[in-house]
């Protein structure tokens, strides 16, 4: 889990992703193109984006014809969401046993 | 009591402790207290300490977190940074970790907050208009889907 949410978390780091995953997420799929005229960088940047987005699986892609559709894969987040899901339960757990010791450190005086 | 945020940016928890923000400190602040319920550590309340929390290995985890003391402010906050894989300079990811002690009716109220997300904000243009505030909250639909 904690690799999985490392590379969801990486691949979302830079701010020129999260734009291109919000967008397809709102807009649905569009081709590197389009993505390229509202990212404001150039089209080979948007395809390296893409590339990493692929690569954690938060964007899919199809073919048709000569051009390639991508569209966001938002059940790729869940690993994220777990993650936070993790630490609310990690820091829960250590209040317990701080309460614990702080008992203890009763008795022990 | 206990709280989770609602905001998935930002992990809070909060209790009221029947104990005083001395004993609390004490608790937070004292290597071998610490270890008694955080982990193992080298800690050290003094700013610009480098210490490591260490548990056994998980599959997916050397068990090791990075941290450094970036605020102390006895009885008051406790500040740190959290890095796993390296954290932030190793290419892993690194939080901010903030305890703060507040003298509450009944003891002491400690909060446990857990931002950052090890995620450097650029400061630029895109930096500035997709922040993850935007993202997570135009995001809020899927996540709460994602929960349901």
């Amino acid at each position: 889990m904690q690799s999985a949410a490392d590379s969801v978390f990486r691949a979302l780091a830079d701010p020129t992703r999260r734009a291109i995953f919000e967008e397809l997420s709102r807009q649905g799929e569009q081709t590197v193109h389009a993505l390229t005229r509202r990212a404001g960088v150039s089209q080979p940047a948007v395809s390296k984006h893409l590339s990493v987005l692929k690569r954690a699986k938060l964007v899919g892609h199809r073919r048709e014809g000569r051009e390639t559709h991508y569209r966001a894969e938002p059940e790729a987040l869940t690993p994220m969401v777990d993650w936070l899901r993790y630490y609310g339960a990690f820091w829960r757990d250590r209040f317990d046993l701080l309460e614990e010791l702080l008992k203890r450190m009763d008795t022990e005086k | 009591m206990s709280t989770v945020g609602d905001n998935p940016r930002t992990l809070v928890v909060e209790r009221v402790f029947a104990h005083s923000p001395e004993k609390l400190w004490r608790a937070l602040t004292e290597s071998p207290l610490l270890a008694q319920w955080m982990m193992a550590n080298d800690f050290e309340p003094v700013v610009g300490h480098r210490f490591q929390f260490r548990r056994e290995p998980l599959p997916q985890w050397n068990g090791i977190v990075d941290c450094e003391v970036t605020v102390v402010e006895p009885l008051q906050r406790l500040v740190y940074s959290w890095g796993i894989g390296g954290g932030a300079a190793g290419g892993g990811l690194q939080w901010v970790i903030e305890w703060t002690l507040t003298p509450a009716e009944g003891g002491t109220l400690v909060r446990m907050e857990q931002s950052g997300f090890g995620l450097e904000q650029k400061a630029n243009y895109q930096g500035a208009k997709y922040g993850w505030q935007k993202f997570f909250a135009n995001l809020e639909c899927t996540l709460g889907g994602l929960e349901g």
